[in-house]
């Protein structure tokens, strides 16, 4: 398939994706915030900011990090790259270029989701939006349900999946990491009441929190980090998305004797992960190991442009 | 109901006789348009645009911030053309089509015709679309114009004129193709009353005809469909074609020419192209051999198809034989070429470059439509009982200047079919362009593009002057087949 095809259908899946967990954070944080009685002002927004990665943006644009500053950036701001309306335009965009290779219900869909995403920007209060975020959310389950079901798995379909699992691993990485900082300040209260609250609220946030109990029944810290880390039959855990990605990758690269340059980066963050354990990461830092983790994601993106995006290389 | 009060106004309407009197053939349709309510109607037509919305066929609005988008206007009310017509316009097109086929490969070639003075040397040199480039070239099979679009209307007369050849590629198919989509969702049970023929086929005659015209020796063509990209206001239909045949569809920048081939970049290396159906204009196809600007195109591509190592729908050149001037003429090569009567109605034209002709035309301004020769889309056109003193002024100015760019027209009493406009149904007049596939023989798919003037009293059907669109039902007998299968009880 064409390099500029098989591009804009990998960055539209990831866009969709992207769109779908910056949803789930602020359902997340919004829930964290009705449970812990905080009031709307409270600093607890900030740490949205501080793992998407755009908080150098962010602190040049807003004063403060409260309710509505921090819900207009990451929603409805085009001027943040990685705001919901700004991935929902850009994943519409690389659809149209790629109009004759998805399936048209799939074309509609994301059609329909931008132009309601447009009419619900004029809406600010973070109550008006919940429906939206609903939706937001709706949408990426009628995405993935579209992808795997009305899509051949021929290359299209392997490049859609890679870049719905790559952005899923990197979104829930970063989620795990919106509860350290939120825990910044109050280190004292770990697998308290409000500790619990919080896991579970995050665990809601990616749908995990059912599947989670049936395997640890009660929720703490540890646990928590082991299952959306490590889980292997877990579908979002970061673990178990980078090996869907990697099969993927693996029937994209055909020769398993000769791997592709992304395969073999792909193979070295899979044996990062998996090598280990959630008390070893706890105890050495949570945070400093999910930089490492978003770092090594990284080669592997860059790695998937050389190998099958970049026109320059092959002609 | 909805028709009640509908009234024909003195000219030749596609579903009514005379006020109150549908044609025998619409009388299902008018029947059962009439039997719902107009909130029913009304109800219904928004409901066509929301889909039509929703498909994403839509424009930007110009000098809009906010980003909305509009879709072009729609109206759920078909038009018709009886089964009788559709025999003698189809015979019409196909004859049109094989003799301005043989014009151009005789242009580029021989230029028989020009020796033998049906056609004024002159005229063809003097054409800014005769390409020098396309001199001693021999398309795949003899064919030039794979994919054509002949614009008709219907006058006061009730006869079907053609218009326009359209030979160069033209857009509007994906109209034709969804507007009938939308109308089975919204209207079925009409259909079932009526023996509609089906268009939905169009993608495999089409993707057939471009298997026809693969380059020899190539089995297993790679066909592509060509596009100027994302911001060409046709682009919604180069995708929606490659989609319909299931075939790539690649911007200049995907191709590369490569020891004398055409290749396309693709995440497993280059691939070879053979067939591609371009959606760029000539000029801009080969910055080699064209305008050497231009970055849509492909450098060399020419050059691979003169060596016959890929195949172009349609053939570069074929503007020649399209250009409205050249028109006047097409009577005289039907005769010339395959020793025939024309069967298709050309409308008298007069040439500006030629003295006496252009006297008649500037002494009769305010009667004839002038249009520019090389323009299209309703631009660079006078409808003289329509226009203002200053602006036949301008037109008498711009004909004297540039003789050659312009010829008149006697101004056509253009047929109107009922359109609901806001609460009412009014008569709006029409045109018709059905689409035609050359490849092993002449297919003219049964149905086309029905544009219509919005605007009261408008004679300007093009989009970007307030035109809107309809189904357009193509009636067949009992030996044809046709929507939801009428023949089959």
């Amino acid at each position: 398939m064409l390099s500029r095809v098989a591009n804009s259908i990998y960055w539209m899946s990831r866009y969709l994706e992207r769109a779908d967990n910056v949803a789930r954070f602020i359902t997340v944080n919004t829930h964290l915030m009705l449970d812990l009685s905080l009031d709307k002002d409270s600093t607890q927004w900030y740490p949205l900011i501080a793992t998407s990665g755009d908080d150098e943006d962010f602190s040049k644009r807003y004063s403060v990090a409260d309710e509505k500053s921090v819900v207009k950036f990451l929603t409805f701001d085009l001027k943040n790259p990685n705001s919901i309306i700004s991935s929902i335009y850009l994943a519409r965009e690389n659809a149209r270029t790629v109009r004759e290779i998805i399936p048209v219900e799939m074309w509609e869909m994301i059609n329909e989701l931008y132009h309601l995403t447009q009419a619900q920007s004029r809406k600010r209060s973070i109550a008006d939006l919940q429906d939206y975020y609903e939706f937001v959310r709706r949408c990426g389950y009628i995405f993935t349900g579209l992808k795997n079901n009305t899509m051949s798995r021929d290359q299209s379909w392997q490049f859609a999946h890679l870049g719905q699992m790559l952005e899923r691993a990197d979104k829930t990485a970063r989620l795990i990491d919106v509860k350290y900082f939120l825990l910044l300040p109050r280190g004292q209260v770990i697998d308290s009441p409000y500790d619990t609250v919080q896991w579970g609220a995050v665990l809601k946030s990616v749908d995990a929190l059912e599947m989670y109990r049936q395997q640890y029944h009660s929720i703490n810290y540890r646990d928590v980090t082991e299952f959306l880390l490590f889980s292997t039959a877990f579908p979002r855990s970061v673990s178990f998305t980078l090996e869907s990605a990697a099969f993927s990758l693996g029937l994209l690269c055909g020769n398993a004797d000769a791997p592709s340059l992304a395969m073999q980066e792909m193979k070295t963050l899979i044996g990062s992960i998996q090598g280990s354990k959630a008390d070893d990461i706890i105890a050495s830092g949570l945070h400093e190991f999910i930089d490492v983790f978003q770092y090594n994601l990284n080669l592997v993106d860059t790695a998937i442009f050389e190998n099958y995006f970049d026109p320059e290389a092959k002609a | 109901m909805a028709l009640e009060a509908y009234q024909t106004g003195g000219f030749y309407d596609e579903l009514f006789k005379g006020d109150g009197v549908a044609h025998d053939a619409a009388s299902p349709l008018v029947k059962q348009i009439d039997a719902l309510s107009k909130a029913e109607l009304k109800r219904k037509q928004k409901w066509a645009e929301d889909i039509l919305y929703q498909s994403g066929n839509t424009f930007n609005v110009y000098g809009d911030k906010k980003g909305t988008e509009k879709i072009l206007p729609f109206d759920i009310i078909p038009r018709m053309v009886a089964a009788s017509d559709w025999d003698r316009l189809e015979r019409g097109i196909k004859q049109r089509i094989y003799a301005l086929n043989l014009f151009i490969q005789d242009i580029y070639n021989d230029q028989k015709i020009l020796k033998d003075g049906i056609v004024p040397r002159e005229l063809i040199f003097s054409s800014s679309c005769y390409l020098k480039p396309c001199e001693g070239l021999k398309p795949p099979k003899g064919v030039w114009t794979h994919i054509s679009g002949t614009d008709f209307v219907r006058a006061g007369d009730g006869e079907f004129y053609v218009l326009e050849d359209n030979l160069r590629c033209p857009s509007g198919i994906s109209y034709v193709l969804e507007n009938r989509a939308v109308l089975k969702r919204i209207l079925p049970h009409i259909f079932q009353s009526m023996k509609v023929r089906p268009v939905s086929d169009y993608g495999d005659h089409l993707y057939r005809t471009l298997k026809f015209i693969a380059p020899e020796g190539v089995e297993d063509p790679n066909i592509i469909v060509l596009t100027p990209g994302i911001y060409n206001s046709a682009y919604f239909e180069h995708a929606y074609l490659a989609q319909q045949m299931g075939v790539p569809l690649a911007q200049g920048s995907d191709l590369i020419v490569k020891d004398d081939y055409v290749w396309m970049r693709t995440t497993r290396g280059l691939k070879k192209v053979d067939v591609i159906y371009r959606r760029i204009d000539d000029e801009f196809m080969d910055p080699e051999t064209f305008r050497p600007e231009s970055v849509l195109g492909v450098p060399g591509l020419m050059r691979c198809y003169r060596m016959g190592h890929v195949s172009l729908a349609n053939a570069p050149g074929t503007g020649i034989a399209d250009d409205k001037a050249i028109y006047a003429y097409v009577p005289k090569i039907i005769k010339y070429y395959l020793d025939e009567d024309p069967i298709a109605n050309n409308v008298p034209t007069y040439i500006c470059e030629d003295d006496k002709e252009r006297d008649y035309v500037l002494a009769n301004l305010d009667k004839l439509v002038v249009k520019a020769v090389n323009l299209s889309g309703g631009y660079g056109m006078l409808i003289g009982p329509k226009s203002t003193k200053a602006e036949q002024k301008e037109f008498a100015a711009l004909i004297k200047a540039k003789p050659r760019e312009y010829i008149a027209q006697p101004t056509l009493n253009l047929s109107r079919a009922p359109t609901l406009v806001g609460n009412a149904i009014e008569g709006r007049h029409v045109d018709f362009r059905p689409y035609s596939l050359y490849g092993e023989e002449i297919f003219t798919l049964p149905g086309g593009l029905t544009r219509v003037a919005l605007k009261k009293g408008s004679l300007v059907v093009n989009s970007s002057q307030g035109g809107g669109s309809k189904d357009t039902w193509v009636l067949g007998d009992d030996t044809t087949v046709v929507e939801g299968g009428a023949n089959a009880e």
